[in-house]
């Protein structure tokens, strides 16, 4: 089971209600968001969230501690980005202390309460989303988190609940890949004939669909299919064998070098008895 | 007030009494205000200067400890026992400044032991924690005997002497752990780091420089320690450790070399970019000019020739290190960084404590060893580091 979010870009209109759900939910809005201000995510009905997310649309922006899912316009089209939620991802693997963690539903959340707030996550994530609060003196990183908690309730995550046009819809990864595909082979002219998200970095549970070349829409081209956490991996899984193979020769390196050093003293020792010198008694411990 | 007694205001103290000024200045504006105010690292480039220099830099630059330390004890070269002492101070003041340069570049530092109860070994971040940690506790206890003998506490100092090997063996195996996992960190962004410095050889590049470096910052320290305490210099035995280093450089230069060609990356300098200027002269300074002037036996036995030439190697070292970390990162972040003065001024400040530790514990631990006691000989054992017969 992986819940995922397809995201067709052809089909968003830019209101930017996804944007406007998103912080409400999180607890994000400004003073100036008026008077849902006074309602929190909680109390909300679902209705709501609606209303309030489709008049409050906010469009541009780049990801920020402050904006967790940002609509961005690149010429013609509107594309909005949050976390991937890799299949594999980097800032799991790379966190020294466990606080960002991959479900078994689905999205990548981050434990807070871990965190010591070294920022590899960000420097290692291939999508650039991580983002930090700077200018708090407890600070956090934020990220989308699909909405984890919602979907513990049975709802769907914020954006896709509030997208009048459906371009952002919510599902099990298998459906929507199949989706895509029939989207892909009804349209063959009106899409770039690939799913961005199906392979890149062993596959992510977000996807998106796009009439124009990714690249041109701000996503990163050429990655891998490998998922990154193996180019550590592989260096990683050899330090056992490292530490055992390097103490073993360390250690025979000392062992030979010593026994040089007593073959010595004894030489010295016989030189100096038949001079007559005092004889000190031969050591055999680890004295070098 | 008696004037007399104060210490003289030499211009480095002045300096070094401004830089503290500074940085006492910038850290209070790091902990009030955070690392927003503080730095200029920014969402797209959450690493700097304190991670790229304080951090990748002063880790390398301490890894002399190690190396002598396996000279003396493993490979049984007793005749550079002289200069082992001050290296093991190096290392360990190396290291615990690392750990305070962490204190301020961590969102929370009040969880920097956080990695020790809780795990992710997938993370090279994880394994780096850990082996630092238990190698500040190795340098801790090989530098304890000189404190030992200061205070004359016998029982402790045998029963450290009886764990020099194991400790020592230790620490090689642990150093060589995290040098080269300093590196591995940069293994995770093949689509963002330059050509230039990204390979999956970053952990043996790490590790080769360290141990050149190292070498390099023994020989550095020597010669001012014999300027600034008055003391001769072991110029045949840097001139081997100079000989090492060579042997050590030449083999990082071909690895690099080698591997530079086979993924194709050289042909990177047709483009007159920054990272091409930045990576040439890392290239010239760090390799091309300091390595062929090694094998000069005029130069390499000569104080002031070796002391420029390894002047070099940490200048190259210290370009590599600042290089994979923020040049070879700034194209692909689409920002630039430059470091803000506060953050110039902790990094300062915290060198600036380094060496103001380091003339102290010469002055009151008897760091080096006099020539006279040493014909004296010690009665009883003085442990890791007491001079040898």
């Amino acid at each position: 089971m992986s819940k995922s979010i397809l995201v067709d870009t052809t089909r968003c209109i830019g209101c930017g209600a996804c944007a406007a759900a998103c912080k409400m939910v999180n607890g994000l809005l400004t003073e100036e968001a008026g008077a849902a201000k006074g309602q929190s995510g909680n109390s909300l009905t679902e209705g709501d969230l609606v209303t309030f997310a489709q008049s409050h649309g906010e469009l541009g922006g780049e990801l920020s501690a402050k904006a967790l899912n940002v609509v961005e316009e690149h010429g013609a089209v509107f594309v909005r980005r949050f976390c991937m939620h890799c299949l594999d991802p980097t800032c799991v693997s790379v966190c020294p202390v466990g606080a960002m963690r991959k479900t078994a539903a689905g999205p990548v959340i981050y434990e807070a309460d871990r965190c010591m707030g070294c920022r590899y996550c960000m420097m290692a994530c291939p999508f650039g989303t991580p983002r930090y609060e700077w200018n708090v003196t407890l600070p956090k990183v934020k990220k989308c988190t699909m909405c984890a908690s919602r979907q513990a309730k049975g709802l769907q995550p914020a954006c896709t609940e509030v997208c009048p046009v459906q371009a952002g819809i919510f599902g099990e990864r298998e459906e929507l890949l199949r989706e895509a595909e029939d989207r892909l082979k009804q349209k063959p002219s009106g899409y770039v004939q690939h799913i961005y998200g199906k392979e890149e970095v062993g596959g992510t549970s977000v996807l998106y669909l796009s009439a124009v070349p990714f690249e041109q829409l701000g996503f990163p081209a050429h990655m891998p299919h490998d998922a990154l956490p193996m180019y550590t991996y592989r260096v990683l899984a050899k330090i056992p064998n490292l530490v055992t193979l390097g103490g073993a020769l360390l250690g025979g390196i000392w062992w030979i070098t010593n026994r040089r050093e007593e073959v010595a003293r004894a030489e010295k020792r016989d030189g100096n008895k038949e001079q007559g010198r005092v004889d000190r008694p031969l050591e055999l411990t680890t004295e070098d | 007030m008696n004037f007399q007694n104060l210490p003289k205001l030499t211009f480095w103290r002045a300096l070094l009494a401004v830089i503290l000024a500074a940085g006492f200045y910038s850290t209070l504006l790091r902990f009030t205000k955070g690392l927003g105010a503080a730095t200029a690292l920014s969402d797209r480039f959450p690493w700097g200067l304190w991670i790229g220099f304080d951090v990748l830099c002063g880790v390398g630059l301490a890894a002399g400890g190690f190396t002598l330390a396996a000279i003396v004890y493993i490979f049984h070269l007793q005749r550079f026992h002289p200069i082992l002492r001050p290296s093991i101070l190096t290392a360990f003041l190396g290291y615990a400044l690392v750990a305070v340069a962490l204190l301020y570049d961590l969102g929370r530092p009040d969880r920097i032991w956080h990695p020790l109860v809780m795990w992710n070994p997938h993370s090279v971040m994880f394994e780096v924690a850990w082996c630092v940690t238990l190698y500040l506790m190795v340098l801790a206890l090989e530098f304890s005997p000189v404190v030992f003998k200061r205070f004359r506490m016998e029982k402790p100092l045998r029963l450290i002497e009886s764990l020099t090997i194991p400790l020592v063996i230790a620490g090689v195996l642990l150093s060589t752990l995290h040098q080269s996992s300093l590196g591995s960190l940069f293994l995770i962004v093949p689509e963002k780091l330059h050509p230039y410095w990204y390979s999956p050889l970053l952990p043996v590049f790490f590790f080769a420089s360290a141990v050149s470096v190292g070498l390099a910052m023994v020989i550095f320290e020597s010669n001012l320690s014999a300027h600034a305490f008055g003391r001769e210099i072991e110029m045949p035995l840097l001139a081997v450790l100079g000989k090492a280093m060579a042997v050590v450089l030449g083999l990082y230069g071909l690895l690099r070399f080698q591997d530079l060609w086979g993924r194709g990356a050289l042909v990177h300098l047709r483009e007159p970019s920054t990272e091409t200027v930045l990576f040439v002269l890392e290239v010239v300074l760090g390799l091309l000019v300091p390595l062929p002037l090694l094998f000069v036996r005029r130069l390499r036995e000569n104080r002031q020739g070796l002391f420029a030439i390894a002047v070099l190697v940490i200048t190259g070292f210290l370009l590599n290190r600042l290089n994979v970390s923020i040049t070879g990162l700034e194209a692909s972040a689409g920002t630039h960084y430059f470091p803000r003065w506060t953050e110039v001024a902790v990094t300062l400040s915290i060198v600036g404590v380094g060496f103001l530790l380091f003339a102290l514990a010469v002055r009151y631990l008897g760091v080096f060893e006099s020539v006279a006691a040493r014909e004296e000989g010690s009665p009883s054992s003085d442990g890791l580091l007491a001079p040898r017969a």
